[in-house]
Order: structure tokens, then sequence, then C-alpha cells
């Protein structure tokens, strides 16, 4: 996956500086200008909205399981029947064949059909919904913190801890990052990880999230670096350090809320780089372990069936597709608002 | 220019080193437990356990670890201990597959996405330009064995139109090799027309707008001479650089879960099955070659860029 700086800003946008400076309204800060040009962009509001809304389903999991399906996402009906139009339907056929999109015929059960086991496909995309959303949101989170982190350290400091920093970055940088996720997720998977008070399990969902927060942190690392080593020459880093501001004040109280506007650029990209890298680990098998649903791992699950039963690999891609859809087109609408040059590259 | 590949050369054999011990870690030193169990595979006995041990040096200090383990990985005596098969043999063996399917691929890729950024920039704020850079958008966020998968089933499967996955090798006939790898150069080059086309939507709007383009179409040139031999071959001077990248890393990406989509049986297949059983010693040899393969591909796109640029060698 990838998405780059492209974008030249359509004839909607760069007009409100025009506006405002013809109306003398004094004080337009920069914040005010972004959104008010996001707030023009409709199209990526209404992405948002679909991503508000696939939020909201996943949230709304256990209501649909509990009152509607009946079930839950893990449990088997291998032996159970249906009635379709009069005659009994097994769930899953002699034949390893699985029922297909119920709709209500069954009272909301199978409403999206079963999977090879028997289980209830709306339930675990649901479910697996939550799973996909949870690694991605926290995954980006991670990458964002770490890159800040790592971007300021370097960059306000030079020197030393720059080269250590940016040779580590290069290092990483040289893995694709579906090799260098499924190296870690073949190796975690097979131990665990215990570094100092982090103790995770095996086939725990955290080892996802942590290797998709860290395989992405130099595409995001890099152009803050770059930021700051342009923002610490800067006018009102030289006034705090007169003031008698140390290193530590400085870069979190000067330098940090400049990068504010790059990050939430950066944002939504990497929660839809991260939800298909997610995808990728999951269904090469390094990512969320099985039984457990996601995305990924429901469309690894589907694709050995789909001669038989296509609707098992079409359902969870279609969920996954319009997320990171929203998510890239509403991310590429805050970069139009917010830094039309930023440099946003990332890739599965 | 000698200088700078020296200058580049050397520099490239410290990431080298630095990947190796990257490598290294990632499956012996940064997860929790035995590495050699690890190694042995799922459900192997105390027995291989206790040669791996003994073989990769595990009982022995880290630098005689990470010694043992490159010298295994590099004198091809690196075996799968799951299926009993030598790692780098295999890997030879199923290299031309893997490289037949990423050089179509990135052919395919540019080719459409140099159509299409043209098509774009020159329609610019059209609902033709909007649809389409929405259409890209739609490839980015694509994943490519999704994709893959329901093109196989739909044209391959169901409308019998193409082979239903499988590869058949160019000397053998070259038609047949052609027709079984339409689809996955196909499913392997969306994501990547999106990323080009509008890469190059924007670098085409803002060379159209030079003073050489103007100077162009003043001496009579015709508005396709135009547009192919200066706007589109100045916008393309970034992109290129951008290509080599891209290619040598979806070897390591892309092509994976387009092969085992296909079943083409490349190193992307043999990656798959071997990452599916958790079989380590294949995930670090391959790890450890892609990433080489990258850090070799971009020095020599870097060296190659020296040549055509002067200005580049003195930075």
């Amino acid at each position: 996956m990838a998405t780059e700086s492209a974008t030249v800003s359509g004839p909607q946008s760069g007009g409100f500086e025009e506006v405002a400076q013809r109306e003398h309204a004094a004080g337009v800060g920069p914040w005010k200008l972004a959104m008010r040009r996001l707030r023009r962009n409709k199209v990526a509001l209404a992405f948002l909205g679909l991503f508000v809304v696939l939020v909201a389903v996943a949230l709304a999991a256990p209501l649909w399981a509990h009152n509607v399906a009946h079930t839950d996402a893990y449990q088997n009906h291998l032996t159970d029947t249906l009635k379709e139009g009069g005659k009994t339907v097994n769930v899953v056929a002699f034949n390893g064949t699985p029922v297909g999109p119920q709709w209500f015929k069954a009272g909301g059960r199978f409403f999206l059909g079963a999977d090879g086991n028997g289980r209830d496909i709306m339930v675990r995309l649901l479910y697996g919904a939550r799973i996909s959303l949870l690694i991605g949101i926290s995954a980006a989170l991670i990458t964002s913190v770490l890159a800040v982190f790592v971007g300021l350290l370097a960059g306000y400091f030079r020197g030393a801890v720059d080269t250590v920093f940016s040779r580590v970055m290069d290092v990483m940088w040289a893995f694709p990052v579906v090799i260098l996720g499924v190296a870690l997720g073949t190796a975690l998977n097979l131990g665990g990880l215990k570094i100092g008070p982090i103790n995770v399990q095996a086939g725990s969902k955290l080892i996802p999230i942590l290797i998709i927060g860290f395989v992405y942190v130099p595409y995001i690392a890099r152009p803050i670096r770059g930021q700051v080593l342009s923002l610490r020459e800067k006018e009102f880093v030289d006034a705090a350090r007169a003031q008698g501001a140390g290193s530590l004040r400085i870069m979190f109280t000067e330098i940090l809320p400049n990068l504010a506007s790059t990050i939430i650029v950066f944002l939504p990209l990497a929660v839809a780089n991260a939800i298909l890298l997610e995808a990728y680990l999951s269904f090469l098998g390094a990512g969320v372990q099985p039984p457990t649903p996601s995305w990924g791992q429901m469309i690894n699950d589907g694709i050995s069936r789909i001669t038989s039963a296509p609707h098992l690999t079409i359902v969870p891609g279609l969920m996954l597709v319009l997320t990171v859809l929203s998510l890239n087109i509403f991310g590429d609408g805050v970069r139009d608002a917010f830094d039309p040059r930023a440099k946003v590259r990332m890739e599965v | 220019m000698g200088r700078f590949i020296v200058r580049r050369l050397v520099g490239m054999v410290f990431v080298l080193f630095a990947i190796s011990v990257l490598t290294f870690a990632i499956f012996n030193v940064i997860p929790n437990g035995d590495p050699a169990l690890r190694l042995a595979g799922r459900s192997q006995n105390p027995q291989v356990v206790e040669t791996v041990r003994h073989q990769w040096g595990f009982d022995k200090p880290v630098y005689v670890q990470y010694a043992k383990t490159m010298g295994k990985v590099f004198d091809g005596s690196l075996i799968s201990y799951t299926t009993q098969t030598n790692v780098l043999k295999e890997i030879r063996h199923d290299i031309t597959r893997t490289f037949a399917l990423a050089i179509g691929a990135a052919i395919m890729w540019m080719v459409f996405a140099m159509g299409l950024g043209l098509f774009t920039a020159l329609r610019a704020g059209r609902f033709s330009d909007r649809f389409l850079t929405v259409l890209a958008l739609v490839g980015i966020s694509m994943p490519v064995f999704w994709l893959g998968a329901l093109l196989s089933y739909y044209l391959g499967f169901k409308a019998n139109i193409f082979p239903n996955g499988g590869y058949v090798p160019l000397d053998q006939n070259p038609a047949q090799w052609a027709y079984h790898l339409i689809l996955p150069w196909f499913a392997l080059s969306v994501l990547f027309i999106g990323v080009y086309s509008r890469l190059l939507r924007s670098n085409i709007l803002d060379t159209i707008n030079e003073d050489f383009v103007r100077t162009a179409r003043a001496k009579g040139l015709s508005e396709r001479r135009v547009l192919v031999r200066h706007v589109l071959r100045n916008s393309l001077i970034p992109v290129i650089s951008l290509w080599g990248l891209d290619f040598a890393a979806i070897i390591g990406g892309g092509a994976i879960v387009t092969e085992s989509v296909f079943d083409i049986g490349g190193v992307g297949s043999y990656a798959a099955d071997s990452i599916q059983a958790l079989d380590v010693p294949p995930v670090m040899a391959l790890t450890m070659f892609i990433a080489f393969f990258v850090v070799f591909f971009n020095a020599v796109v870097d060296i190659m860029y020296a040549w055509l640029d002067p200005r580049i060698r003195l930075q």
C-alpha cells in the first residue's frame, strides 16, 4: 500500500486566505484556516463519516451477536440446520460447503452465511472489525509516538545521536515492510516477547500491534527529523534558549507544537496502512493467530474455499477496502487542508 | 565518478553488515524462549533440538552464534528442519519465477501509470480526472492478495478466460508463459498504478508550466511531441528512481502474496509456505536475502543516477 504526496490542490482550496485578507479578518490562525478548508471538502468529510459508521458498527458487534445472531465469533454450528423455504438445510453441507448469505430468512442467523467451521460470518466480520481497527489504530498511535520521539531527539541533538538513529532507520528502511513484519511475526509467535517488564505471550494480539507500530517508524520519523532540523534554527527557539529553557523544554513546548500539523496529516494514512499491513501479516499467518477473527485472517480462510463459497473471501475484503479507502480519502483531504506539501509515503 | 562509486559501495557494505546483525537479532535474540527449539520447528524430537543447539552454537556466546548463523546462511548448508530440504537450493530453483513476475509487473504498472498520469493531468479538475483519481485511491486501498484471489476466481475459474493459476517456464512455451502471468502481473500492478499515476499527474502539472515547454511549443513542435519528449520525459526523472526502489521492495512484499494466490511457485510462494508453517530457517534466509537485494539494487540505481546527473556525485 502506498500513499504519496501528489494531488495538486483543486480549484476550491486556497481561497480562504484571500477571503480572510479581503475581509480584514484579523487573527484567523492557520488551524482555523485548515479546519475551514477541511470543512469545505465534502468528499473527505463524507468518507470520514463512513469511517465513523464503520467504527460504530464494530463497537456494536456484541449487540448483533447476542440479540440477532444468538452466537459468538468462535462457536461452531457444524451440525445445525436451517429452514430454507420449507426444507431443511445443513449449515455446512456434507461435502464441506457452508451456506451462503441468509439475510433475514433465518431470523438474522447466518446473515452473511457460514464459514467452513459453521461459524456465523456476520458475527465474525463484526468482531474481526474490532480487532482490525484496534490493531490499526493502536499501531498507528505507537508509530506516531515513537517517530516523534526519534525525530525530535535526532533532529534536535544532531551529531552522534542523529547518526545512531538515522543509521538504524536506514537499516530498517532496507527491509520491505511486509518481510520485516513477517520476520518479527514468525519469530515472536513462536516464543513470545520478554524485554524487561514487557512480557507478551506468543499468539497475543499485542504482537501484531507492536510489530506494525515498530515497522512504520522510519517512514514518519524521517520527515519529522527533517522538520525539527529546520525548526531548531528558528528565532523562537533562540528566544526560548535566551530565557534559559533547557533542551527538554525546547523540544516539548517549543518544537513539538509546530509538528502537530504534520502528525495530523500522517495519522489517518498511518491507520490505513496499519490496517492493510495487519491484513497482509494475518493472511500470511504471521499476524493475528486463529481462531481470533481479523479481516486478513478471514480472507485467508476464505481463499481456500473460494470456488465453493466465494462470499467468504468477498465480504471481509470489501469491509477492509471500504475502511482503508475511507481513511485514504479523508487523509488526502486532511493533507490538502493542513499541509499540501507534506511528503507522505508509506507502503505495504 | 570513481570516488562516488567507492564511497557508495563502502556505505553499502556497512548497511549489509547491519542488516545481517538485525536479522540475527530478530530471530535469535529478541524473542523469548529457546532459539534451538524455534529453529527446529514445531514438534521436533529432543535429539534434533540438541543437534541444532550444538551446530548453531546456541550453547556459546552471542558472537559465536552470529558467526555460525551467517556461515550457515551463506555457505549453502542451511536446511529447513521442518521439511528437511536445503534452503538455498529451493531459493535458487524458484528465483526465475519471482523475477518473471516482478519485472513484468514493474513494466506493466509504469506503462499504465504513464498513460493514466498524462490523461488525468491534461484533464485536471474535470470529471474524468476526479473519477480516475478516486479510482487510483481504490487501487491503493486494496490488498493485493484479495484482488488477486477475486481475479483468479472470476476471470480464471468462472469465466475461464485466463488460466486458473500456475506457471509455465518461458523456455518451454513463451505464449503460455505470458498468458499465465497476465493476471498476476495485473494484480500486483494495480496498487502501483494508483501510486505512480497520482505522482506523475502532479509532476506533469508542475512541468507543463515550465519555460522550456513554452519554448518547445513556440518553436512549432507538435503537441504530441511536446507532451512526450518534453513534459513526460522530465516528469519521469524523479519517478524512475522510485521505480527502482519499489521494484526491489515488491519482491519482499506484494510478490509473496501474489505468488501464493496464483500458485506461481517462486520464492514468494516458498516464503508464504514457510511462514504458514512457522519454519524459521527459510524465513530468516529470505528476510536477509531480500534486504540485501534491496540495498544492492538501491546502490545500482544511485550509481546510475550519479552517472546521468553529475550534481549527485558531489552531495
